[in-house]
């Protein structure tokens, strides 16, 4: 259709934003950087997410912590499957915006969004479930009941895959929500369309504002601020694979309260093959619960 | 002694409106085939009739299930197991598996009150209990499909073991072929499941939501009927797998019956359940706790709470305090949302109830129960009664009487108690009420019972696992555990 006709229907266009404590703010730095498709044509203009944005999902994320870990696994698991219940209605969509981004064919895209949706449907099983992997009693050598058992560590950076924009993208998140922390995310650089239209999907999926916090943005100059963040306990560099050099870094800065870090590879990694466990008992505690017994 | 109050303690200012669910959800057809292979068909036995059991109004016909019939609903399993659901990958098995959770929550309502209508359970239960268990059982096993190589600890490739009988009974029909299906699906098995042959609707209800789900023909088969029915099940010989809830007494003969062939076997059986009450127990969490333990599903449940074992120092004012709490509970029509206590499920079950209630006044017991209490004057209906003065040697100490029947027994220390609590064939549930959390886990650890819940009582949940010691059977229904039945 000629954009020329005068007659014809000007189309309305969606502004993309952030995705913080549920709401879908404009970047604090009034920032835009262009999204380009595969072909290096404009898709949109894309929020620049700040240090100040980043510090804004933090304490949504840390607020949203209490009442998302408290809430029964059975409910978590209803919160996964309701978001593969979406993401499969408005799986037309997501097809497009695959195809455009990582300039694959439909047929390669369908199946990356099958996987997807997929892949969180099997996250919603796991909410109930990992804890009977991992917790168990332990027969010590005395009158008490002792038992161990995982729970969440809490706010979890994530800096998400860069090549891989939904899949990669979901394969992150899924594993942190389903164990009870939450996420502030830094989506794909190039790639952030997926990010942008999952986050209209977790906004409609009964997740809680703050349990998920998507910024779309340039990582490098945010991803050091989450990872010497006092307030964040766990760091996934999955995203960071290309640049050994960079992870070292916010390796290394995660120190300073001793965060959690999930390591990436050297190469970003084939997210259909299925998801090692330490994508959750990476964002995991033991807890050890020891009760004498007797008469 | 104890001393028993003449009257209603609490007289009734204000009386409850009716406050009926209504029926028009549910659509009942005159009659009712079998589904086999993914859709009903005629069978070719006699047929039989189900009854509305609080008011004994004829709801359907239901076809009784010949040997022949039996037959093709295995073969159609058979098929369906080699053919379609062993190959079908644990995520696509989950998925079918979601779906029917799904369902079964959209039509909550439907399953709800026809559960209540053939059942004769409290509305306010199959709403708020039997229905939303079911759902959470499909979904939790859903979740397991794809995870076969985590269930059980040193066999990283699990293998489902093939087409599995299942016999459940009438207590909780839909939850019991929650409890039996889901698992057996997620595994990979194929299932031909018999439900009781007094409440077999919301059974025929879930054929329906497999259709609905768009299940493969043949991975669930129901096949209605009584024990012969059964029988024929379980003595087929292309059946891998026996899954058995009921009766101690049929238990054992399927297990006679199964022995030295290679079908695996799980059995849910009886139970004389202790509650144990300690004399620094939270008292009126523990009236409550005694209660529900007993009149929970008119006490037709294998784990109730049917041996009250009180501590002497404190029998008198908690006898009191129960009765005065038993005094309150609403017995009559089913459907009415304050419904308490519904009706027994069939007249043979009355006679049953009657018959050992009548045995424990014989036997010098001391009966009682609330005078409130007036029961409807058609249908099934036992008052919720109160045996004290009972020795350990009075048959309604020592029998599983599966009603609202309560017996009261004394003990002055733990040790007493749990010796008390363990003096029966049957293992397993009981209850431990105390403030002192090491002498509640000493007493658990002291307990032959597969389910001991301390200040609660009857709580169920799909991740946790369920089943007996001793002549309670064996096997476990839930959580991790429930899954291993049904995979080698």
């Amino acid at each position: 259709m000629s954009t020329q006709n005068t007659s014809a229907r000007a189309q309305v266009r969606k502004t993309y934003k952030l995705y913080v404590g549920g709401a879908f703010p404009r970047s604090e730095s009034g920032q835009v950087y262009p999204a380009l498709d595969s072909k290096g044509a404009l898709v949109a203009n894309v929020a620049l997410a700040s240090r100040k944005d980043a510090r804004d999902a933090v304490s949504a994320a840390r607020k949203a912590f209490g009442g998302w870990s408290s809430k029964t696994a059975y409910n978590r698991g209803q919160v996964l499957y309701r978001i593969a219940e979406v993401l499969e209605d408005r799986r037309a969509q997501f097809v497009e915006s695959v195809v455009q981004a990582e300039g694959v064919d439909a047929k390669r895209a369908n199946a990356i969004v099958d996987e997807s949706i997929d892949r969180l449907v099997w996250y919603a099983g796991w909410t109930d479930k990992i804890t009977q992997v991992l917790s168990g009693a332990n027969p010590v050598a005395g009158p008490f009941f002792n038992q161990s058992s995982p729970e969440p560590t809490g706010v979890v950076a994530v800096v998400a895959p860069q090549a891989s924009s939904l899949l990669g993208l979901v394969s992150v998140i899924a594993p942190v929500i389903a164990t009870g922390n939450t996420v502030v995310v830094l989506s794909s650089f190039e790639r952030p369309v997926a990010a942008v239209n999952l986050a209209e999907v977790l906004a409609t999926s009964d997740v809680p504002g703050g349990v998920v916090n998507i910024l779309t943005g340039d990582w490098r100059p945010v991803a050091p601020w989450l990872a010497t963040h006092m307030d964040v306990n766990a760091i996934d560099l999955t995203g960071v694979a290309a640049d050994a050099d960079a992870a070292f870094d916010l390796e290394q800065a995660a120190a300073a309260n001793l965060k959690r870090v999930l390591r990436p590879g050297n190469v970003e990694e084939d997210f259909f093959l299925e998801p090692h466990l330490s994508r959750m008992t990476t964002f995991l505690e033991t807890k050890t619960v020891w009760h004498p017994i007797g008469k | 002694m104890v001393k028993v109050p003449e009257s209603a303690p609490v007289a009734s200012l204000f009386e409850y409106a009716p406050a009926p669910e209504s029926r028009s959800v549910v659509d009942i057809k005159p009659s009712y085939g079998l589904f086999v292979d993914g859709e009903f068909v005629d069978g070719t036995g006699e047929s039989f009739a189900t009854i509305n059991p609080a008011t004994e109004e004829h709801l359907a016909h239901v076809a009784e299930a010949s040997e022949a019939d039996v037959d093709r609903a295995v073969k159609a399993a058979r098929r369906a197991y080699d053919k379609v659901w062993s190959k079908m990958s644990g995520r696509e098995r989950a998925k079918y598996l979601f779906r029917i959770a799904r369902i079964i929550q959209e039509r909550a309502k439907e399953f709800a009150v026809l559960e209540t209508l053939d059942n004769g359970k409290p509305i306010k239960e199959t709403r708020d209990f039997d229905v939303p268990t079911v759902a959470a059982h499909f979904f939790y096993y859903a979740g397991w499909a794809d995870k076969l190589a985590y269930a059980v600890p040193g066999n990283p490739a699990p293998k489902p073991l093939g087409v599995a009988a299942q016999v459940i009974p009438w207590n909780f029909p839909l939850m019991m072929l929650a409890w039996k299906v889901a698992p057996a699906l997620a595994a990979g098995n194929t299932v031909v499941l018999k439900p009781a042959e007094t409440t077999p609707l919301t059974a025929l209800l879930f054929a329906e939501v497999c259709q609905e789900a768009g299940l493969p023909n043949g991975v669930v088969n129901i096949v209605t009927g009584a024990g012969a029915t059964g029988a024929a099940l379980v003595a087929h010989p292309d059946v891998n797998k026996v899954a058995f809830t009921g009766s101690t007494d049929v238990g054992r003969t399927i297990a006679r019956q199964v022995a030295g062939t290679s079908k695996r076997l799980t059995l849910e059986l009886g139970g004389k359940g202790a509650n144990i009450v300690y004399e620094d127990a939270p008292m009126d969490e523990a009236v409550e706790g005694v209660v529900n333990g007993i009149f929970f599903n008119q006490g037709h449940v294998c784990c109730a709470g049917s041996r009250l074992l009180v501590q002497e120092s404190i029998q008198d004012e908690f006898l009191e305090r129960l009765q005065r709490r038993m005094e309150t509970l609403r017995v009559g029509d089913p459907l009415d949302k304050n419904t308490d206590i519904g009706a027994i499920n069939s007249a043979e079950q009355l006679a049953r109830i009657t018959e050992l209630a009548q045995a424990g006044e014989d036997e010098g017991a001391n009966r009682w129960s609330p005078s409130s209490c007036v029961l409807p004057e058609k249908g099934f209906f036992f008052a919720p009664t109160l045996f004290t003065d009972v020795s350990q040697t009075h048959r309604v100490a020592r029998e599983e009487i599966f009603g609202p029947v309560l017996s009261v027994l004394s003990f002055r220390t733990p040790t007493e108690a749990v010796q008390k609590a363990n003096n029966t064939p049957f293992g397993l549930s009981a209850g431990v009420w105390s403030e002192k959390g090491s002498r509640t886990l000493w007493t658990a650890n002291q307990l032959r019972a597969g389910v001991v819940w301390a200040n609660s009582f009857n709580k169920f949940d799909a991740t946790s696992p369920f089943g007996g010691y001793k002549e309670s059977g064996y096997g476990r229904e839930g959580g991790r555990q429930g899954l291993e039945g049904y995979l080698k």
